[in-house]
């Protein structure tokens, strides 16, 4: 066996010092690269980008519909892409995209109980009963944003009025659907799924009250509660249940999600009240979405003039 | 492991590594919003992504000892301090966030906020914990304060990651999942360092003497 010295490898065999500092430098840069484009990979992933949106134009302009006392008209891009509605996400921005898909026809929303004529509406049931009409409400989250919203809607006390209620009625209870496989994130517990809500009769009934099935002239998203939900424009957005498959007249205050989550917090009434604060942060301003600056809450989000009479006597501070 | 040890020119590189992809969350939030990718509420986005920021790096900082003692890899310890200062710098982004748009640098309003609601407090109070590490960081102030000493006071790095987790927790409406995610691992590694100090000596202590000839 020939063993050959150190000395025998020819020279030309010798990895010339500028090839290893190239290969090297190689490895570097591609770790480099490498690592940036993982981490800007999984913040892109965590902070997901808001999805494709669909063109305005296929509404109105939102200069053809005036705002309460000249304030401007919420773009249709953010009403449709910033949403509370957590049986798809917990993730305001990332709802649109969950709920892409989400198939709201057809769809019948049962109006029973204490009432004369229980009825079972399809939407054009509905249509039927009042014709739906442009309202364009301000709306406040309890979480301290808003935004003006133009809605198309029928009056609720069109609907409830032609169920007949009776005069032990006093409440309203109203549910979302329940279908998990629909409405993804009700196979977590979040929330005590099905979302409901109520309203005091007489707040149901009042003209301000409507169940929209559109915005901007056209029906509604799966992100913003199609094909039907509830809006109570001075009571915070939580109010406004959404997807809605019934409406019960009652006799007792039903019980609401939020307040069943957290008594201290959300209460029953949920009137936009500057007065009273969130035990986690002020009400008495809020963002509206599109400007920069904090904004003056207003009592009743601006509507204590037609709604203030509904709670004469009553201490909001302690039926908040 | 080839890994495990790096020449002088690679832990010098590494320290860049860390140093630019530390940048890659900031340089991306400043290209979203720049280009108005943020969303319908920027303001708030902003807010809570520099949040979000401050606590992934401070828990990534405490999980560096641990994941030096598991995988031997000595020269992760330099990478301790970057993550521990970009956690703080979020820190301050977030707080600055906080009283710049909610606030409007409205003092009595802030002043407010704390007295009513502890999480704000706490929140304060972690970047108030976090700020004399931050200036404390430096071989000099090191050599000035003693090994000793400065590990002590670099404990509260701990507390800083427990306050970030309880913050966050409080803030959230209803899903908790994630900040529960960040109690566990932030626990996790103090469970770990706990161990490391207390255990693992006495587990060695043991073994010794069972060895040691009769």
């Amino acid at each position: 066996m020939i063993f050959k010295s150190p000395n025998d490898i020819p020279s030309s065999e010798i990895t010339p010092e500028s090839t290893y500092l190239n290969r090297r430098t190689f490895i570097r840069t591609a770790v480099m690269a490498g690592s940036v484009i993982a981490s800007g990979a999984i913040y892109r992933g965590l902070t997901q980008p808001a999805p494709a949106q669909l063109a305005a134009d296929q509404g109105p302009a939102a200069t053809m519909l005036e705002g309460p006392e000249g304030e401007s008209v919420t773009t249709f891009e953010d009403i449709t892409n910033y949403n509370n509605f957590y049986e798809f996400s917990t993730d305001k921005r990332g709802v649109a995209d969950k709920a892409r898909g989400f198939v709201a026809e057809p769809w019948t929303v049962a109006v029973t109980g204490l009432c004369a004529k229980p009825t079972t509406f399809d939407l054009d049931g509905l249509a039927r009963l009042a014709t739906p009409e442009d309202r364009v409400y301000r709306m406040r989250c309890v979480e301290r944003w808003s935004m003006v919203i133009p809605w198309l809607g029928v009056p609720l006390a069109a609907v409830l009025s032609a169920v007949e209620p009776l005069s032990s009625a006093k409440y309203v209870a109203f549910t979302t659907l329940y279908d998990p496989s629909r409405m993804p994130n009700q196979k977590t517990s979040i929330l005590g799924w099905p979302y409901v809500e109520g309203l005091r009769l007489d707040e149901a009934m009042h003209p301000l009250t409507i169940l929209s099935t559109g915005l901007y002239g056209r029906p509604l998203l799966p992100q913003n509660g199609a094909p039907l939900r509830l809006v109570v424009p001075w009571k915070y957005g939580f109010k406004g249940i959404k997807s809605i498959v019934k409406i019960e007249l009652v006799a007792g205050e039903p019980p609401t999600t939020w307040n069943r989550e957290a008594p201290d917090e959300y209460g029953f009434y949920a009137n936009v009240n500057p007065k009273v604060d969130h035990p986690r942060w002020s009400q008495a301003s809020e963002r509206r979405i599109g400007e920069f600056g904090q904004r003056d809450t207003l009592p009743f989000n601006g509507y204590a003039e037609q709604v203030a009479g509904l709670y004469s006597g009553m201490d909001l501070r302690r039926s908040f | 492991m080839p890994l495990k040890k790096l020449s002088k020119s690679g832990v010098e590189f590494s320290k860049r590594v860390v140093v630019v992809n530390c940048l890659v969350p900031l340089a991306m939030l400043a290209f979203d919003a720049a280009r108005g990718g943020l969303g319908a509420n920027p303001l708030e986005f902003i807010t809570h992504v520099t949040g979000m920021l401050a606590l992934v790096f401070i828990t990534l900082s405490l999980a560096v000892t641990p994941v030096r003692r598991l995988s031997g890899m000595q020269w992760l310890a330099v990478h301790r301090r970057t993550l521990g200062l970009f956690g703080f710098g979020y820190a301050v982004l977030h707080l600055f966030a906080y009283v710049w748009f909610d606030k409007s640098f409205a003092g009595a309003a802030i002043v407010d906020d704390i007295a009513k609601r502890p999480f704000i407090a706490i929140g304060m109070a972690t970047v108030a914990i976090l700020a004399p590490l931050a200036l404390t960081s430096t071989n000099g102030m090191i050599k000035r304060l003693g090994g000793k000493k400065w590990r002590l006071l670099h404990r509260l790095a701990y507390v800083a990651g427990i306050g970030g987790v309880v913050h966050y927790f409080m803030l959230v409406k209803a899903d908790t999942r994630l900040p529960i995610a960040f109690g566990i691992v932030v626990g996790a590694l103090l469970a770990f360092r706990f161990a490391d100090a207390y255990v693992t000596p006495r587990i060695d202590a043991l073994r010794r003497s069972r060895v040691a000839p009769e």
